[in-house]
């Protein structure tokens, strides 16, 4: 039993006193496949674009009017960062469909990286929008009563993030593994298709949410009614 | 008792029951957004992402409760 748990994960090599697992690797395979990738489809922009062109900025433009939507600022800071997430957790949760691929984000630690870099970055441009000063007092913001409760919230939503996609992707897999175990060859064709539905859903979701919480540190003064309401409400 | 029976015992019981609360209250929040979305059409783009967010938030309470049981199954001190 102690083989199967999904809190644990296979050991390949030691590099030095660092042990690679098997989601480092795919890591590492996913990572270089997506900057080939985005290397060749950059590789000759022109004017008039071509179909290949007009699907990247289809993409760009799309989710830059999703971020506009979600931070009500200009967007374009915020791209690299949430566009690169949102592709690798697209990445991430369907390879785990290949045959002989675990899907990294079904294990503890990729999500925890993930919601680790969205919890640093969210201090950093909630520095650069409103200085330390103005950034360390919207922690007291409504009340200086609940300066305690949004440092907590802060840690929580960074621990829910991981434990969601985690959560989700790992219990997807768990699923499959114990209906193949169970009914064998076709049966768990269907929950597959979900699982790409869910693994789709769940990138939307952890980017939104990122968005969400860099939006609401790095918010407008203007839209400070919303901006309380999202850091106080969201954990 | 043995350790790893009251485990699964204890794992079964948090999946099902903590999995009540969520499924109640996302078919709420559902019925809410698609009644939202009837009134008003026209702002199904802005419902439908606060609802895909406000989801996710109720979902993470069933999957604590499934944490909670892969921890008693898999990374149980007491069971060795």
């Amino acid at each position: 039993m102690h083989q199967a748990s999904p809190l644990t994960s296979t050991v390949l090599f030691h590099v030095g006193p660092v042990t690679i697992t098997r989601p480092v690797v795919t890591t590492w395979a996913i990572m270089l496949v997506l900057a080939v990738t985005s290397w060749l489809v950059t590789r000759r922009l022109q004017k008039r674009p071509d179909g290949r062109q007009a699907l990247l900025e289809m993409l760009v433009t799309g989710t830059l009017a999703q971020i506009q939507d979600v931070i009500r600022k200009d967007p374009r800071p915020f791209l690299p960062l949430l566009g690169t997430l949102f592709i690798f957790l697209v990445a991430a949760n369907l390879s785990g469909v290949l045959p002989g691929v675990e899907g990294p984000t079904g294990k503890l630690e990729t999500p925890a990286a993930l919601a680790l870099i969205v919890f640093f970055s969210v201090h950093y441009f909630g520095v650069r929008a409103k200085g330390i000063r103005g950034y360390l007092a919207s922690f007291a913001k409504p009340k200086l009563i609940m300066l305690p409760l949004n440092v907590l919230s802060e840690l929580t939503r960074t621990f829910s993030l991981m434990l969601r996609l985690f959560g989700n992707i790992m219990s997807g897999e768990f699923i499959i593994a114990l209906i193949i175990a169970l009914a064998g060859l076709f049966v768990p064709i269907p929950l597959m298709a979900l699982e790409i539905l869910v693994g789709l859903v769940q990138a939307y979701i952890f980017t939104v949410l990122a968005a969400v919480f860099i939006g609401a540190a790095a918010g407008n003064a203007e839209e400070k009614k919303e901006v309380s309401w999202t850091r106080s409400s969201l954990r | 008792m043995d350790p790893k029976l009251v485990a699964m015992i204890g794992a079964a019981i948090a999946v099902s029951i903590g999995s009540i609360g969520p499924a109640l209250a996302e078919g709420r929040a559902v019925a809410a957004a698609m009644d939202a979305i009837a009134r008003q059409p026209e702002a199904a783009g802005t419902i439908s992402r606060t609802l895909f967010v406000g989801l996710a938030m109720i979902e993470t309470m069933a999957i604590y409760c499934l944490v909670i049981a892969l921890l008693l199954l898999f990374a149980n001190p007491y069971t060795g």
